[in-house]
């Protein structure tokens, strides 16, 4: 197989500096050799490479934002992105594995966490000695989580957790979550520990997406939180918001990475496929189809790094990075649907990314605020007028 | 202890080579341009080396400008300090040696490593030239490496099998594939590159006692011919085999 190159039609790498450009193929480089080659067995499989973590700590793929004194390379966030569009290339889940370490968890515990908490977690979510995993979402509150039911109470040294929370990316395989509960009414944050007695974090079986990644449930049974384990210093569900306005930056560059493995692989298929006298791509119904592609891509990357830069000068409103995800999310999808098309049969099997691609991107769409959402978000902010409660 | 790795700055392995106009060079425009593989290695080695017995990892590279880029991710790697000796143009192998020389006896480094051979020229001769020059000791197609005090021990490739040879400091170690396995530029590592300078110095030595006339490209191959698709068409194979491809 020809090695990948990236997809730049409209010299975005000038865009970039030049340090920016290394961090995106030392990943691709990482991407090329460690995950494109074992990914599709694990997906089949549906099991999570976990021999990744440490290779993927020591390329210092986990908060790589934060600072250095965490063991952390505090890069910016345009670099963050390229970081995650090509882990992305490689596969969603892997891309969703680092998104929430980085994004849901070590960003969380570092923004409203103690300095007691940030020393002892952060080296070590680093390192990828240990695993986290974020929940917010409950079976009965996804779209609107200002209703979740788990709630904290006060007693004697810390507090009694109580409630459930699902589709918790790594949940079964961390060593904490940041969870969210009301306490006194008000949305908390606590770090729970896998081993609080009360707590288990049971698998999500049956997946037709993200199969190389780990979904859970956690069940809070009545489990004591010591008072050194909430964060200190949030306030109310607007924090947890703003984990997932980290994480939505992160996905809004990852898919662009799905939308180039799907595009390079149908772009190669269509040259070399020949029906009737000539390859298909010199047919214009598949012209027209990787026209399509290449446009979406090309926005896409557009968007992404002036929403970097913006983020960067800490001038983003929440709103772009919806924008940014929405857009980028749908059009991902649209592209893995097309590339399967062009790859006709052969499109789903495994020999080929697009099927995979495509299967996680459903979940892509949905995760970290749905399409929809985003839709509502954007809407009541350009008329003034919210169309939810 | 200072321990210097030479690098070169050489077109990817993947790429097209289009032939520049005066035939003296390739058309660089669309080629991306990567360390030498084996050079990979021989900065691999260095890195290990310094972690197991201390000192500064330097490296060193001949070219133009764009050369620098392999240099910064030999410091995204992992070295210290960076060397460029620009020179942009061809310098035949010779040259090549006499300016890593000068540069290594002004280091005053004892243990220097570079890839056995450039996957652009493939001379394969710069380590054992370079030490000679310097009247150090050399071993090349190295697989494995190992110092102990001033004592060197190798296992080099040869044809069926392994060899294993002692030798001492000074030395330069050609590196083979299989000597190690070259770590990725971490994120911290060019995050730290960043703020690495690189030291620039003219090449003293550029009167080539080799001249490169012109480059060309191999014969492209002839298009395979199909003679047909059962056993009748054999006679014909053995007969064209024979007479036309002269290979029974």
């Amino acid at each position: 197989m020809n090695k990948f190159k990236g997809v730049d039609y409209f010299n975005a790498d000038s865009l970039l500096t030049e340090d920016e450009i290394m961090v995106r193929e030392s990943v691709r480089e990482f991407v090329d050799a460690e995950i494109i080659p074992i990914i599709e067995l694990n997906y089949r499989e549906g099991k999570f490479p976990f021999e990744l973590v440490p290779k993927m700590a020591e390329i210092g793929l986990f908060g790589s934002t934060l600072p250095q004194k965490y063991g952390c390379a505090a890069m910016n966030n345009v670099a963050y992105g390229l970081v995650t569009q090509e882990l992305e290339r490689g596969d969603s889940g892997i891309r969703s594995f680092v998104s929430v370490q980085s994004a849901l968890v070590m960003y969380p515990i570092y923004a409203f966490g103690s300095e007691e908490q940030k020393d002892f977690w952060l080296p070590k979510l680093a390192k990828g000695e240990k695993i986290g995993c974020f929940g917010l979402t409950e079976p009965d509150f996804g779209s609107n989580p200002s209703g979740m039911i788990t709630k904290a109470e006060k007693i004697d040294g810390g507090y009694l957790l109580n409630g459930a929370k699902m589709w918790i990316t790594n949940g079964t395989i961390a060593d904490v979550a940041v969870v969210w509960a009301k306490f006194n009414g008000v949305v908390n944050g606590f770090l729970v520990e896998k081993d609080f007695k009360g707590f288990s974090a049971p698998e999500t079986k049956g997946k037709h997406s993200l199969r190389a990644s780990v979904t859970s449930e956690l069940i809070f049974d009545n489990v004591f939180v010591p008072e050194s384990n909430i964060l200190p210093k949030t306030s109310g569900l607007k924090s947890a918001l703003m984990c997932l306005n980290q994480a939505r930056y992160g996905i809004a560059w990852g898919v662009v990475g799905s939308m180039m493995a799907c595009y390079d692989s149908a772009l190669n298929y269509a040259k070399s496929r020949k029906q009737f006298s000539k390859p298909i791509a010199a047919y214009q119904l598949t012209q027209d189809k990787l026209v399509f592609m290449v446009t979406e891509i090309t926005k896409a990357q557009l968007l992404n790094i002036q929403l970097g830069r913006l983020k960067d000068q800490n001038k983003v409103k929440f709103t772009q990075v919806s924008l940014a995800k929405r857009n980028n999310c749908q059009k991902a999808l649209e592209i893995a649907r097309v590339a399967r098309e062009i790859l006709g049969a052969n499109g789903i099997l495994d020999e080929y990314p697009v099927m995979r691609h495509s299967a996680n991107l459903e979940s892509v769409k949905t995760y970290e605020g749905t399409h929809e959402m985003h839709t509502l978000i954007l809407g009541e902010d350009i008329t003034g007028f919210a169309a939810f409660d | 202890m200072k321990i210097v790795v030479c690098v070169s700055h050489v077109p990817d392995t993947a790429t097209k080579i289009k032939i520049s106009a005066d035939e003296k060079n390739i058309d660089s425009a669309g080629v991306s341009y990567v360390i030498n593989p084996y050079d990979e290695f021989a900065i691999e080695e260095a890195l290990k080396t310094k972690e197991k017995i201390g000192g500064e990892v330097y490296v060193v590279t001949i070219g133009n400008e764009a050369a620098k880029e392999s240099l910064r991710k030999a410091l995204a790697m992992g070295a210290d300090e960076a060397i460029h000796l620009k020179y942009d143009g061809y310098l035949d192998s010779l040259n090549v040696a006499k300016n890593l020389a000068e540069e290594i006896k002004s280091l005053n480094s004892q243990l220097v490593f570079m890839g056995k051979q450039s996957i652009d020229f493939d001379n394969c001769v710069v380590p054992q030239m370079t030490a000679e020059l310097l009247d150090y000791n050399s071993i090349s197609v190295c697989v494995s490496f190992s110092l102990d005090g001033n004592k060197v021990t190798c296992e080099r490739e040869i044809e069926g099998g392994k060899e294993v040879v002692e030798s001492q400091l000074p030395i330069i170690v050609g590196a083979q594939k299989g000597l190690n396995e070259p770590r990725y530029a971490s994120l911290k590592g060019i995050m730290a590159a960043k703020k690495k300078t690189i030291q620039e110095k003219n090449c003293t030595f550029t009167n080539n006692s080799v001249e490169l006339i012109k480059i060309k490209k191999p014969a492209s191959k002839n298009p395979g011919r199909i003679l047909g698709t059962d056993v009748s068409v054999v006679p014909e194979l053995v007969r064209l085999l024979r007479e036309e491809a002269k290979a029974i």
